[in-house]
């Protein structure tokens, strides 16, 4: 079944170092277009660095990532933009520009990289607003919004140049669950009315299973894990039900010193 | 010892490679300004006028205010030397030109370092470590096009034009220790002022001007770009960024000066 799909993301081996420290060990996924798929793991596990490579801010050690068709490590800076127009981010912390309002800020890609007409994009940003829930919001300035708003209009932002794939750190991180669960239906909402692929980075187990069509479970650098929602959900890795359970103990230490505690101490 | 030139080899190290950093910075800056225009991507002008009102115009008063006292201080001090020869009138010249060829460029320089070199590291900065940076990059605006040009092309144009206007305050306020507290006749005064300046007093200062707006402007986005570790960081950065400044401004003043000495004279 797989076979019929259009492959929209691949990465194929990446392997990225900083400093001495392998945090990317070999990667290699495949996304497919229209599907919701969702990247997990713990902490440091360099699920945001391999995002990182998806959306070319990064660049591979070695291994190869092609979005949408495209190698990016053998792309110039424009081809490169051109990838990036078609692609919409959404940041862990909103990343909205402080010094412009709502409307400007949703507004900026279309100003800068279009040359439609102030009145149509005036329209466009008012409907982008208006699927996060937004609208007439567009003169207040970001310090004046809630978190869970500013990452609304994040997202509005994103969608603004109606992407084809669109890139979710941490949507949930930090909202109490009510908003964190209108995150979750805007997501899919998204996914499903613009059909645009979602490749969502997240610890939030609750909101992996209600989003995702399929999950990779990352750890170490490596993929642990990698099936359907449902698959990933029964595994029977140790690891992965010790992560989707949450529990201390099992084979995923917590605890990452070097040297014994003992010897530690009486030294 | 062997320590003392392990420590002295890696600040060397590691100025030398802010160096090449800096040079890399300001040559895609110039980069983007000379292609920009060929390849339809030169930001809107509105970021470049924003930055310009912000670095010169908002800069007037404090600029004036320093400007304008110099030119009495100077006035005052050199006063006090010259009476004893009975050459009260000699002030005028020395204020002009000590104001045109160098206290006018330095000292607006270093005023327009704490306000507006400051504020650059400490925005862009903020930028960095709140991922707004990123997410510029991430909708396909090179940060260098789209923050660095227009703040760099602001500070190239306002601080010649702010240079300008600390000129003529400074020259006021020699002229007005002169007229009111020497007693010295208002017009013989001016026709002293500018009798023996040249007008190549004038524009060297202009150029040094020219020069320190490139320093402050590079060094705040630099500062700013390089921004790691939070609150922290930006502060760091906002403070080295003036410091850098400061000391980079009085060292392109050194050459510039021995530049200009020895090439015209």
């Amino acid at each position: 079944m797989d076979t019929e799909k259009e492959v929209i993301i691949s990465a194929r081996n990446v392997v990225k170092k900083f400093g001495e420290r392998a945090v990317l060990n070999g990667i290699t996924l495949d996304i497919y277009r229209g599907e919701t798929f969702v990247i997990m793991g713990g902490s440091g596990c360099g699920k945001s660095t391999f995002l990182r490579h998806l959306i070319g801010a990064l660049k591979p050690d070695s291994g190869k990532v092609s979005v949408l068709g495209k190698d990016l490590s053998g792309l110039d800076e424009d081809a490169l933009d051109a990838v990036k127009k078609k692609i919409g981010m959404c940041f862990q912390s909103a990343a909205l520009f402080d010094s412009m309002t709502v409307g400007e800020n949703v507004s900026l890609p279309l100003r800068e990289h279009t040359k439609l007409d102030r009145s149509v994009i005036d329209i466009v940003v008012k409907m982008k607003l208006e699927m996060v829930g937004l609208r007439g919001f567009e003169d207040l300035m970001p310090s004046q919004l809630s978190g869970g708003m500013r990452k609304r209009v994040g997202l509005a932002r994103a969608i603004v140049m109606d992407p084809e794939i669109i890139f979710y750190d941490e949507p949930t991180a930090g909202l109490d669950p009510i908003v964190a669960g209108v995150i979750d239906k805007l997501i899919l909402d998204l996914s499903k009315k613009l059909s645009i692929t979602s490749v969502v980075v997240t610890h939030d187990m609750k909101s992996v299973f209600s989003i995702a069509d399929r999950v990779a479970m990352l750890y170490e650098g490596r993929v642990l894990e990698v099936g359907e929602s449902d698959t990933v959900k029964n595994s029977k890795n140790p690891m992965v039900r010790q992560f989707i359970a949450g529990s201390p103990d099992g084979p995923i230490k917590f605890f990452q010193q070097k040297d014994d505690y003992l010897e530690q101490l009486i030294k | 010892m062997k320590n003392l030139i392990e420590k002295i080899g890696a600040v060397v190290l590691i100025t030398g490679r802010h160096i090449v950093s800096v040079s890399a910075l300001l040559f895609e800056t110039i980069y983007w300004i000379l292609a920009g225009p060929f390849k339809k991507k030169m930001p809107k002008p509105e970021g470049t006028f924003s930055q310009m009102v912000f670095a010169g115009f908002d800069s007037l008063i404090i600029v004036s205010f320093v400007a304008f006292f110099t030119g009495i201080v100077i006035a005052m001090q050199s006063a006090y030397q010259l009476a004893r020869f009975g050459a009260n009138i000699y002030v005028a010249p020395m204020v002009s030109i000590g104001i045109a060829r160098e206290l006018g460029p330095v000292l607006t320089a270093l005023v327009v370092a704490g306000r507006v070199g400051a504020a650059i590291a400490a925005e862009l900065g903020t930028m960095k470590v709140t991922e707004q940076i990123e997410a510029l990059e991430t909708m396909a605006f090179n940060p260098v096009r789209y923050l660095v040009v227009p703040r760099f092309l602001a500070l190239l144009i306002m601080l010649p034009c702010l240079t300008i206007f600390a000129d003529i305050l400074g020259i006021l306020g020699g002229f007005l220790v002169g007229v009111f507290q020497l007693g010295l006749n208002p017009h013989r005064y001016i026709t002293f002022s500018f009798q023996f300046m040249l007008f190549k007093d004038f524009w060297t200062g202009i150029v040094k001007s020219a020069c320190f707006g490139i320093i402050i402007s590079m060094i705040g986005c630099y500062m700013g770009l390089n921004t790691k570790g939070g609150a922290e960081g930006v502060g760091k950065s906002t403070t080295l960024s003036v410091v850098t400044s400061f000391i980079l401004i009085i060292l392109f003043d050194v050459i510039l000066t021995g530049v200009f000495y020895f090439a015209n004279k």
